[in-house]
């Protein structure tokens, strides 16, 4: 286990944006309320080429949270040696200003299937992960934040709640948090809880990073709300109230923006960012 | 209910399966088209990762018929790592044995031209020879001259019209002729281009990446077509940066 | 052909790469190789959902091939190729053989 200095504390408390290869020439000439980048850890993973020149660049000029989507943490299976020396190739060559990656499963059997699939939080579950957390932290040599899920279901076996959940793995393994406001809206809404109430219990001095993002509507099976969490249009009002309400707990944090599907061009993007800018300008330091 | 990763992942591609017992709502009740929203992010990610990742063979059968085909391979082969920027390596040998699609012969060198073009385009950093450089060398020593490429050039054979059934579909070019090419595809800073490789071109190259002297390789490409030019493809790869040293066998 | 004449060969083949080569020569502007291009990116984004309509599991499968002749292959002809073959370049056969 590390020691538990929050090295995380390092991004700036601005708006950052997940960077996406059409805004760079608009990042370099002008981020506007854009303080720091997060990047996908997986599609740096190549030898050489574009991807990784432009963010060598942008590294120069801004703060780097590299977030991985593919190591499968929760897997039941151990961890991708390959893709853990990837990962501690990557981190090494970059020293981003930090790392974090999700409590969720992606790959098992050798199958890597694109999507962070759901755990059951049990003790089994913890003790997994946090080996698991143990494993990525001493490779990587440093801290990393876990990032809550969005959930479009329950667990039967299921005994601890999911704040309670993530609390115990930092305790145990010294990680950091990382909060999705937006995930924590679509889960309550899809399980029928309040989302405040979530907010309360989760441990927010461990968090060192906060996530935005869009959603989309669908329906179960009994014709209620079932949100999903499709990082593919603007953060609904309802999601922005939420992130006030956090942020007047949590104090001032480094809150990103995601846009993953049709990706809009820089000013709209801009303009999420300058909210959040705002949403942060009214919290006390 | 415990409900382990291996009936998870089972039910995930297969649709035809009965979604796991233990997975439900708030009141216990079964998931249902909750399961079903995990099947369809794993189904059309990967669907689109393969008509990204394959943008001439989603135009040249249709987006329709793409995404047939593709939720069929990605079923059949899902990505074995995390690195999207290589999936889908086993597509044209897929594709090469998918009934529905023998008759578009073509299909398979197209998936292995989009395969070599997403793997130059990620390929190391290398930096090429100075332009005049093969220049400096005495003339009657060029014949000893043996290079090395970056690792970014790639060579492909085709019995098809490779080169133009790319460039009719990616760059409005003309409609293919029934002619064999080979490819070549180097990338001069970041971006790959595709070439049509001179007759006799694949031969030659094939000599060169082994090691052997430009002489040699002049030899080989002349044999393989008597109107070889190898000013053509020595043209081709000093244009695309792809010598990256040259040394002059004893 | 003698060595001394392959020599020539391979010296005029030099030459004449070259002086194409300064010809076409391109500016060298750092900046440019910045710019946006996407092809042979496959980005990775595992995480955001999608209600894309109409892509679920089932269709996707069997009774999902509504085959439409929709690609720029049905303009192309590429008669006789390595196995002899007479290829076409149409969808027509797409609705034999079907998985079931």
């Amino acid at each position: 286990m590390l020691d538990d200095t929050p090295r995380f504390a390092k991004l700036p408390n601005r708006p950052g944006v997940g960077y996406k290869p059409q805004h760079y020439s608009d990042l370099i000439s002008d981020a506007g309320d854009v303080g720091w980048l997060e990047i996908h850890a997986e599609n740096y993973m190549g030898s050489g080429g574009r991807p990784l020149a432009q963010l060598r660049h942008l590294a120069e000029r801004f703060p780097i949270s590299v977030h991985g989507v593919g190591l499968s943490i929760g897997g039941e299976g151990a961890l991708d040696p390959e893709h853990l020396a990837r990962l501690q190739h990557l981190v090494d060559w970059l020293n981003p200003t930090v790392f974090s990656e999700h409590l969720a499963w992606s790959t098992h059997d050798g199958a890597f299937l694109n999507d962070l699939l759901p755990l059951p939080y049990t003790q089994a579950t913890l003790t997994r992960v946090a080996d698991h957390i143990d494993q990525l932290q001493n490779a990587i040599g440093r801290q990393m934040m876990l990032e809550n899920p969005s959930s479009y279901l329950a667990f039967e076996e299921s005994t601890w709640s999911e704040p309670d959940f993530l609390r115990e793995v930092a305790n145990r393994t010294g990680c950091g948090l990382l909060l999705d406001v937006n995930n924590v809206f679509v889960s309550a809404t899809n399980l029928h809880y309040d989302p405040k109430d979530y907010i309360s219990d989760y441990p927010l001095d461990k968090v060192g990073e906060i996530h935005l993002g869009g959603h989309d509507e669908d329906e179960d099976d009994h014709g209620r709300p079932l949100l999903i969490d499709s990082h593919g249009k603007a953060v609904v009002d309802p999601v922005w109230a939420l992130l006030d309400h956090t942020l007047a707990l949590s104090g001032p944090r480094p809150v990103l923006i995601e846009w993953d599907n049709d990706v809009p061009d820089w000013p709209e993007l801009h303009a999420e960012a300058s909210r959040a800018s705002t949403a942060l300008a009214k919290v006390p330091a | 209910m415990i409900v382990s990763q291996t009936e998870f992942r089972g039910a995930l591609l297969d649709g035809a399966r009965e979604r796991p017992i233990g997975l439900v709502d708030e009141k216990g009740r079964a998931a249902g088209r909750r399961f079903d929203v995990y099947r369809n992010n794993v189904a059309v990610s990967l669907t689109e990762a393969l008509s990204q990742g394959f943008p001439t063979i989603a135009k040249l059968i249709g987006e329709e018929n793409f995404n047939a085909v593709a939720g069929i391979f990605l079923r059949q082969s899902p990505p074995a790592s995390p690195l999207m920027m290589h999936y889908g390596a086993g597509f044209p040998e897929f594709l090469e044995g998918f009934a529905p699609l023998q008759h578009l012969g073509y299909l398979a060198d197209v998936a292995r031209l989009e395969l070599a073009l997403r793997r130059s385009y990620h390929a190391a950093d290398a930096t090429p020879i100075a332009p005049d450089a093969l220049g400096e060398i005495d003339p009657m020593q060029l014949g000893n001259v043996v290079m090395t490429f970056a690792p970014a050039v790639e060579l492909l054979h085709s019995p098809w019209p490779l080169h133009a059934i790319w460039a009719y579909n990616m760059q409005g070019g003309p409609k293919p002729q029934a002619v064999a090419q080979d490819v070549l595809i180097t990338r001069a800073e970041f971006d790959p281009m595709p070439y049509a490789l001179p007759a006799g071109g694949l031969a030659a190259m094939t000599a060169l990446t082994a090691g052997n002297p430009l002489g040699e390789a002049a030899a080989i490409g002349a044999n393989s077509a008597p109107d070889f030019d190898l000013g053509a493809l020595l043209a081709l790869l000093l244009q695309g940066n792809a010598i990256t040293s040259i040394s002059i066998t004893p | 052909m003698s060595n001394t004449v392959k020599t020539l060969a391979v010296a005029g083949a030099v030459a004449a790469a070259l002086s194409a080569h300064a010809t076409t020569a391109v500016a060298a502007e750092k900046e440019k190789c910045y710019g946006v291009s996407l092809a042979g990116q496959n980005d990775c984004a595992a995480g955001p959902g999608t209600t894309c309509a109409g892509s679920s599991t089932v269709d996707f499968q069997g009774n999902a091939w509504k085959l439409v002749d929709a690609g720029t292959c049905a303009d192309m002809e590429l008669p006789a190729m390595a196995d002899g073959k007479a290829r076409m370049g149409s969808l027509e056969a797409l609705d034999r053989d079907l998985p079931g």
